[in-house]
Formats: C-alpha cells, sequence, structure tokens
C-alpha cells in the first residue's frame, strides 16, 4: 500500500515532448513508473524513450488505458490541459506547472472534485512511493522503502528531509509534495486521512512553511481524526513580516499564518515540531 | 499587482460601479472643471496614507495650490508620492464595506460586506461582517447576494442598488483575475445612489499577460534587484551582512531560520528556485559579490542535477574571478562526495550540516 499512486497507476504525460517531458519520461522510467502515453497537440505518433505520443488524451487514454496525467505544460495552457484530462476520464492528475494563474486553479480543482478525481498541485514537485512510483520531478535516487508518510508544501526542503530520513535507514511509503500555490488540489487534511487509512504508513511528517492556515487546520484535524504520530518542520520562523520569499503561500499577512501560530497549533495537537529540517529524522528515528 | 486608487477606479468605472468625479493633478491647471471644496489624495500602494497625511480637504484654489505642494513628493511609509488624486466631496448618509477577495482553505472567492465600513474595518466585529462564498463553477447567484444585502439593514431601493454592485465587483473579480476587489467606503449617498469612495484592487501577477490594457505599475528597482529579476533569481534584501544562495522558498526560509539561531543576520537572499543548474548558479555568484556582503552562504540541495556538476561551476566562478570575503558552502545530496572533493582546494569552508554551517557562516560574518 501506499497513498495517491502505486503499481497501478499508468501514467501519462501531458508536454511530452519539451525538455523536461523528455528528460523526466526518461527518469520516472528509471524509477519503475508505468510511463504508457505522451500528449503533445501535433506530435502524435513520434515516441519519447519509445513511449508513444498522442495528439490528444483522449487518444492515449483509449489506446493505452491511462489513467494518471502528470501535467508539465506551460502556464497559460495548463487549465486547458487538466479541463482535457479530467474529461478523457483521467482520475489522478500531478499538475507540476508553476505561475499558473489561481482563477484557473480555482476552476480546476472544483471540476476535478466534481470528476471525483485527485489532483495534486499545481505548482508541486509531485509524487514518489518509493518501490512502486514516482509520478513528478523529484529526485528518485533519495527515496527508499518504508513506513514513514511525508506530505509537503516545499520542494528541495522536502528532498532534503527525505534524504536525511534515507541516510539513517529510515523508508517512507509515500512522499507528496502538495505545492506552494494559495490554490492547491490535495491538501494536508486529504494527506493525513490517506495515511491514517494506508496499513503500511506507520508515521507521518508534514512540511509547512508560513502563509495562509494550511497549517493550522491540519493540527485541528489531527487532534480529531488521526491516531499515527506526526513530525512537522515549519520554514519562516524568522521571516520578516510581509517579506516575499518567492512563493506566493509564503507571504506573512497580518499575524495569521505565521510560524509561532502554526507551531503552537501542531505542539497542541501532540505534533512533535523539529527545529532544524534534518532534526526530522532524530525525532523519527527516536520514535521508532 | 497592487493598482493605485485612482486606476482601481478606472476599472469600476469600466464596469458601471459609481465613482466621484475627479481626476489625477499635477498643477493649479489641472484643478479647472473640478468644484470646490474637494478633497486631495496621494496615490501610493499601500495603506495608512489617511493618517500619514496625504488625505486633505481643499476649501479654494489657493488653498489647494498649497496642500497639492505638501502631498506630492511626500513620504508615506517608504513610498514617494508621485501622483495625487483629485476628487469633489459627496455627501454621506451611510458608510459600508465591500470586497472580494479568494478564501485559500475553501478554494472559492469570498464575498465580505459590513454595514460598518469607512472607519478601521480591521475593528469591526466577525459578527457585523456578513460572508457568502461563490463555488467558482457556479459563479455568482441572486442568493448569495441576497445573503448579504438582506443584513446590512438597508431600505429597499438601497438594497437594490448595493446587489448591482456586488455582481459587478464579482465580474471585475473574475475577468481581471483579481487576488482582491475592495471597496472601503462604499456609500449610500443623501441624494440616494450609490458610490465608491475608494478602491483597493490587487490583480494576480501570474495572470497579468492577458491584461494588456493593464500597464504594469512602474517599480524602483536597485540595480541589484534589476539585475537580479532579469536573470529569474528571486532576490530578497534583509539588514544583515550574509549573503545567502540557496535553491527554493523552503530551503531559502529554512536557511535563514538556521542564521538566526546562531545570531547571524541575513542579507542579500538569493533563491534560484527549485534549480541547482550550475549555470544558475554562477549567475546568483556574481550577482551575490555586487552586493558585498562579509560572508557568502550557498546552501543547496543537489535533486535532479548532480552536486559535483554544480561545485564545478562554483569553483569556476571562484578561480576565475577571485572572490574577496570567505565563502561557506553546504552542497547535499546526489554526488555530494565528488562535490566536496573537488571544493576542497578551492579555499571554500565546508559545513557538513545545515546547522554546522549556519554557524560558522555566523561566526565568520561578526
Amino acid at each position: 500500500m501506499a497513498i495517491f499512486a502505486d503499481k497501478s497507476n499508468k501514467v501519462l504525460v501531458q508536454g511530452a515532448t519539451g525538455h523536461q517531458g523528455v528528460f523526466h519520461i526518461g527518469a520516472m522510467l528509471e524509477f519503475g513508473t508505468n510511463v504508457v502515453a505522451g500528449v503533445t497537440p501535433g506530435k502524435g505518433g513520434q515516441e519519447v524513450h519509445d513511449v508513444p505520443i498522442f495528439n490528444d488524451v483522449f487518444d492515449g487514454v483509449s489506446e493505452t488505458g491511462a489513467n494518471t496525467s502528470l501535467v508539465l505544460v506551460p502556464a497559460r495552457f495548463a487549465k486547458d490541459a487538466v479541463f482535457e484530462a479530467l474529461d478523457a476520464g483521467i482520475k489522478t492528475l500531478v499538475v507540476i506547472t508553476e505561475n499558473i494563474p489561481f482563477h484557473d486553479a480555482m476552476e480546476f480543482v472544483h471540476y476535478s472534485k466534481y470528476k471525483d478525481a485527485v489532483l495534486i498541485g499545481p505548482n508541486c514537485p509531485g509524487i514518489a512511493s518509493p518501490s512502486k512510483t514516482k509520478i513528478g520531478i523529484l529526485p528518485g535516487q533519495i527515496f527508499k522503502e518504508g513506513n514513514v508518510g511525508v506530505a509537503s508544501r516545499s520542494g528541495t526542503l522536502t528532498y532534503e528531509i527525505v534524504n536525511s530520513l534515507t541516510e539513517k535507514d529510515i523508508g517512507q511509503s509515500t512522499c507528496v509534495g502538495l505545492g506552494g500555490d494559495p490554490i492547491i488540489g490535495t491538501t494536508f487534511i486529504d494527506a493525513l486521512d490517506a495515511f491514517e487509512k494506508d496499513p503500511e504508513t506507520k508515521a507521518i511528517v508534514l512540511v509547512g512553511e508560513i502563509g495562509g492556515t494550511a497549517e493550522e487546520e491540519a493540527a485541528e484535524h489531527i487532534t480529531n481524526y488521526i491516531s499515527k504520530p506526526v513530525f512537522a518542520f515549519i520554514a519562516g520562523r524568522t521571516a520578516p513580516p510581509g517579506k516575499r520569499m518567492g512563493h506566493a503561500g509564503a507571504i506573512i499577512a497580518r499575524g495569521k499564518g505565521t510560524a509561532e501560530s502554526k507551531i503552537k497549533a501542531f505542539e497542541k495537537a501532540d505534533v512533535k515540531v523539529a527545529k532544524f529540517p534534518t532534526d526530522i529524522a532524530d525525532l523519527v528515528e527516536k520514535y521508532i | 499587482m497592487k493598482l493605485f486608487e485612482y486606476r482601481g477606479k478606472e476599472l469600476f468605472d469600466k464596469y458601471g460601479i459609481s465613482v466621484p468625479k475627479g481626476r489625477l493633478v499635477k498643477n493649479e491647471k489641472d484643478f479647472s472643471g473640478l468644484n470646490f471644496p474637494f478633497v486631495l489624495k496621494a496615490q501610493v500602494p499601500i495603506g495608512g496614507r489617511g493618517k500619514a497625511g496625504g488625505i486633505k480637504s481643499v476649501e479654494n484654489l489657493k488653498d489647494a495650490k498649497e496642500k497639492l505642494s505638501q502631498i506630492m513628493g511626500m513620504d508615506i511609509r517608504g513610498y514617494t508620492v508621485r501622483k495625487v488624486l483629485a476628487e469633489e466631496k459627496v455627501d454621506i448618509k451611510k458608510e459600508l464595506y465591500l470586497s472580494i477577495t479568494l478564501d485559500r482553505s475553501k478554494r472559492m472567492p469570498l464575498i465580505m460586506a459590513s454595514g460598518e465600513g469607512g472607519m478601521d474595518i480591521e475593528g469591526v466585529p466577525d459578527e457585523k461582517i456578513f460572508k457568502e462564498w461563490v463555488n467558482p463553477l457556479i459563479g455568482i447567484q441572486s442568493f448569495h447576494i441576497r445573503g448579504i444585502v438582506s443584513k446590512l439593514n438597508l431600505d429597499k431601493e438601497e438594497e437594490k442598488e448595493v446587489a448591482k454592485v456586488i455582481s459587478k465587483i464579482y465580474k471585475l473579480f473574475r475577468e481581471y483575475d483579481c487576488e482582491l476587489v475592495e471597496i472601503n467606503p462604499l456609500i449610500i449617498k443623501k441624494d440616494g445612489g450609490v458610490m465608491a469612495l475608494d478602491s483597493k484592487v490587487n490583480i494576480n501577477d501570474d495572470a497579468m499577460y492577458r491584461h494588456p490594457d493593464i500597464e504594469p505599475e512602474v517599480v524602483e528597482l536597485t540595480p541589484l534587484e534589476k539585475d537580479a529579476k532579469d536573470k529569474g533569481i528571486a532576490f530578497i534584501q534583509l539588514e544583515g551582512n550574509i549573503g545567502v544562495i540557496a535553491n527554493g522558498a523552503g530551503l531559502t526560509m529554512a536557511t535563514l531560520d538556521a542564521l538566526t539561531n546562531y545570531s547571524g543576520k541575513g542579507g542579500v537572499f538569493l533563491d534560484l528556485g527549485g534549480t541547482d543548474d550550475p549555470e544558475k548558479v554562477k549567475q546568483a555568484f556574481e550577482l551575490m559579490k555586487k552586493a558585498k556582503p562579509k560572508v557568502i552562504f550557498l546552501n543547496l540541495f543537489g535533486g535532479i542535477t548532480r552536486c559535483d556538476t554544480v561545485a564545478k561551476g562554483v569553483k569556476e566562478v571562484i578561480t576565475k574571478e577571485g572572490i574577496d570575503c570567505p565563502v561557506v558552502t553546504r552542497i547535499k545530496g546526489c554526488n555530494e562526495d565528488i562535490a566536496k572533493d573537488i571544493l576542497k582546494d578551492a579555499g571554500l569552508i565546508t559545513g557538513t550540516t545545515l546547522q554546522d554551517a549556519a554557524q560558522k557562516s555566523s561566526d565568520l560574518a561578526r
């Protein structure tokens, strides 16, 4: 078991023939992902690493049985790409694209719920279930199969934390990068519920950052519904108020969403909060 | 992008929301055609301008000239006033608050209104602010609007007028990719009708490409900020003397946190984004040198690109061009051992962990 992604995911890549598409199809195949199709309008009939390319998602789905899409298309085409995938019957979407207008994200996130699909992202590194599958751009070599579930709003910081777990021989069930945008499809709460149900997951790690109230809401959810131990790291304890740190999600607005309020909320929910990113591995190790 | 008040009001006008008669004024010639008394309002992208003396009532031409010269060029919380809006005064019966913004948790536009606008809206208790969420798939409906206007203690005619404004700002919010549309106050005039006395309109930067009619606000960048922007590197200037280069917003913030923990003070921060592309690292070093920090702290996690490739780039910049301050590196991830080997004789200080590197950087910067 794992959450959201395992061996059953047959992956179609939207935006398959660009530089990123070619590179990551290769990297995913190397990881063991079942990449069955690529889509680039006008490039149908070509192949990328022996994966057939189709002109549209409908053809890709009917020819290969793809049930999952990795969206790598540029921001201004992303809404169209996601709607197309959902209408073609795709049930799991991972949207890597950054800088998508949030009004577009708002529409496709609600449409994904209407279509009963799981949508991860946008502006996320994707998802990896070690020894099973990787759908996204996460570096494959940092993972190891095991029992810790990781959900994160950050990219490189997640790699750092996962790497430190692996170095201590602590494996992961699934690592999911939720994305740093103000509107995301899959939240901490969705990931917590899935990890709670997953028998393989014995402990959960959350990587949050300042801005928004996702961590505070997660903390409340943990108190009410999560029985497994949860560990957390919050980036931005000392970020000056009002400064943008690159992510739209990393804005401190009027006292709400500060690191302080998030840490307090987690501690109240009996979540152990690490001071440095790599301390997470020590905390988990002690628990095990 | 935050629009100045007068540009927000141009959009209101376009959507048929009435605003006071007014125009931008540079000198006394521009006052012709405006009826006294009127109000001079500094145009700055920040709140609190009234308290800072940026809004003044004027009674006659002499008064107007004098007060315009006081406001033009004044400093309001770090912003120099370069534009002043003159607007005719309106007789107010009632002041309301109205806004649409994004609710991140519900992932929907949130309409908020209050019968107690005008004053400090943040001081108005929650039970006096009325909220409606609009699922973007169905769009705004009459029930949303009824749910709000019925609570504002208005007469039937006023309710109708406010309802129209709500559907108009929703349309504006969606069509112009707004993060915020706020009217505070929205007034009921003594002689009837509603009018927006102020405007706050923020447009999502990621969507600016589809609004060619909105000219970007001219922002004055320092040469370094401009340089970073051209290279696509996120640049943040803080007070301290340690220059930090890191990849990814989360890791950049975690680096600042670690420095603070050892009483180090972060200065210029360069966030390469989710990349560890050696070419970008090289550009970041060149940029950082211009900022003249006391210490440079390079904190990278090598994910897709290998650490050794990054290390080669770093070594090249340092050996070719030289660098006159200590450089602490902490490179982790794919092929980190080869990377450490490459950097061993480049005269750099290496940190084994984030904590170790942060401590070394902080000590050197003292």
